[in-house]
């Protein structure tokens, strides 16, 4: 489903002088296969969301190949954005100023969804993310939480073979959080849904990710289960340390 | 692509919909405002007989031509020019994830038919010169056909700007001298200004063909800078020449797309 083969991402920053050049990823190699649900783990800086906007097509990588869904992010951004959803906690990709309710009809439109699948899809999103109290509310009114399970909806509409998450957990409280990892298990179990996620909460890895991949200066530090991740520091109890250990050698 | 430009031009229509007086208090003030221009126009005809050789109503018709297609452009597209803001808030990413492309996107941002107002001003400055300029009726297929084309130039110009902003994220200033100074340079008669910038606007930015070419055949007149006839009739291929550039930098522009840090 994905493919990057020794993908780069440099960036020039600063004028003059102070002109540098950042790698924000480097000779970069993974492969996700359909149905997996992989968590992108790394310390701020890593280099995760540089990644995130190459598969989605957002930025074009500097060296290296990626396939997504089969296509070529960069030359077929469009084509792929159809096979793909896309959330980033950060930020919303919804327009700030429509309801809720407009901004999922505005993607039925451009995304091209049959009407009857996109109110059965809508309606079971719309139950499992529990939006039902606020569709009708613009977004710029939403807190956090109501937003990013908007997001999350409107990221599903098409049923996406692929969902690319970049830090989903970000700000929310408990309950919530439980909710949003509940759901994104269930619709990778149910639908086979395809799940690459990055998250500074390691609860997120433990409770929903079989493979862990961890990236540091650009750079994979490791790809494996995470009970190879634990197995790498024995004798540390917590995942955190297995974790933070792994940050700083 | 049309379709799905309404689509979202239709959408934030309606979401704008919700302030009626703010919408009709703006219509009204751009009508008034540039209504100011042509009560320059009048003021500085009560002192003379004509304007770089050309009489009220031709200039009149020459102001109408050029505000119609820079109005339309702008409420259609001017918004691509707008691009280093996306980029800075971040709201490009999300644009280049839909499966639309982002100049449609950014074109209907928070689109609005506030500038209707700047639209009927100049459509009628133009109804008012048309009959009271004399105009051979074998002529006239070519006032449609400049408004399209200054349509087309207007709106390359703003997608050039745009796609300048991908490597410099204060360009706008720039592509607003273009835009906006090529708007007010094409609303008087080209021959009040010197020869070498007329030369430049008709061989570089080719601004002479959003109305003055084509208004020179429309009024039967001789070029006052001797540039030979058939000049009048290429503002299509000069729109379309000038469309595929700004078509083609912005896809550079895209690809040269580096998004934010955080
Ligand atoms: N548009 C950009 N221009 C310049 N440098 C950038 C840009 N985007 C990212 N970088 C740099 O690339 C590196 C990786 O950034 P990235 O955003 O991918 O990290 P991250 O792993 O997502 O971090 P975090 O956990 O803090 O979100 C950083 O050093 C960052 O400063
Ligand atoms: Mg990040």
């Amino acid at each position: 489903m994905i493919e990057v083969d020794r993908v780069g991402r440099s960036f020039t920053v600063g004028r003059g002088r102070a002109r540098r050049t950042v790698h924000a990823v480097r000779d970069l190699s993974f492969t996700v296969g359909s149905g997996e649900f992989v968590g992108y783990l790394g310390p701020n800086g890593a280099g995760k969301s540089t990644t995130i906007k190459m598969l989605t097509g957002i930025l074009a990588p500097t060296s290296g190949r990626i396939r997504v869904a089969g296509l070529d992010p960069t030359r077929r951004r469009t084509a792929l954005a159809r096979r793909i959803g896309v959330v980033f906690g950060q930020r919303t990709t919804l327009w700030w100023d429509l309801p809720l309710k407009d901004s999922f009809e505005l993607i039925r439109h451009l995304y091209k969804v049959d009407r009857v699948d996109f109110r059965r899809r809508l309606d079971e999103l719309a139950d499992l993310l529990d939006l039902g109290g606020f569709l009708h509310t613009p977004v710029r009114q939403l807190s956090l939480g109501q937003r990013m399970r908007g997001d999350v909806t409107a990221a599903l509409l098409h049923e996406p073979a692929v969902l690319i998450l970049d830090e989903p957990t970000i700000g929310l409280d408990v309950v919530s959080k439980v909710a949003m990892r509940a759901f994104l298990r269930r619709l990778n179990a149910e639908h086979g849904t395809t799940v690459l996620l990055t998250t500074h909460d390691l609860g997120d890895i433990e409770k929903l990710c079989r493979r862990v991949m961890l990236i540091d200066h650009g750079r994979l530090g490791f790809d494996g289960t995470v009970d190879d991740l634990r197995a790498t520091a024995p004798g540390r109890e917590s995942l955190e340390e297995v974790v933070a250990h792994l940050y700083t050698a | 692509m049309v379709r799905t430009y309404l689509l979202l031009a239709w959408t934030w229509m309606r979401a704008s919909a919700q302030y009626p007086v703010s919408f009709a208090l703006m219509t009204l003030g751009s009508f008034t405002l540039t209504g100011l221009d042509v009560a320059g126009i009048w003021i500085i005809f009560e002192h003379t007989e004509s304007l770089g050789g050309f009489g009220l109503f031709e200039v009149m018709f020459l102001y109408g031509t050029s505000g119609l297609s820079f109005a339309l452009a702008d409420m259609l597209f001017g918004n691509v020019e707008r691009l280093s803001q996306h980029v800075r808030a971040g709201s490009f990413d999300t644009m280049l994830i839909r499966p639309t492309g982002a100049f449609v996107q950014m074109a209907t941002d928070r689109f609005g038919v506030q500038r209707l107002g700047r639209i009927a001003q100049a459509a009628l400055v133009l109804g008012i010169s048309l009959p009271r300029l004399d105009l051979s009726w074998s002529r006239m297929w070519m006032v449609p056909l400049m408004v399209a084309c200054g349509l087309v130039i207007f709106t390359s110009i703003f997608a050039l700007g745009g796609a300048l902003q991908f490597l410099l994220t204060d360009a706008p200033e720039v592509a607003n001298a273009f835009t906006y100074g090529g708007s007010t340079l094409t609303q008087y008669p080209l021959s009040i200004y010197g020869g070498e910038l007329v030369k430049g606007v008709t061989f570089i930015v080719p601004l002479a063909f959003v109305n003055w070419q084509p208004a020179l055949y429309v009024l039967d007149r001789e070029d006052p800078f001797g540039l030979p006839y058939w000049l009048r009739f290429v503002a299509p291929v000069a729109a379309v020449l000038l469309a595929v550039a700004a078509a083609l930098a912005w896809r550079a522009g895209i690809r040269r797309y580096r998004s934010t840090g955080s």
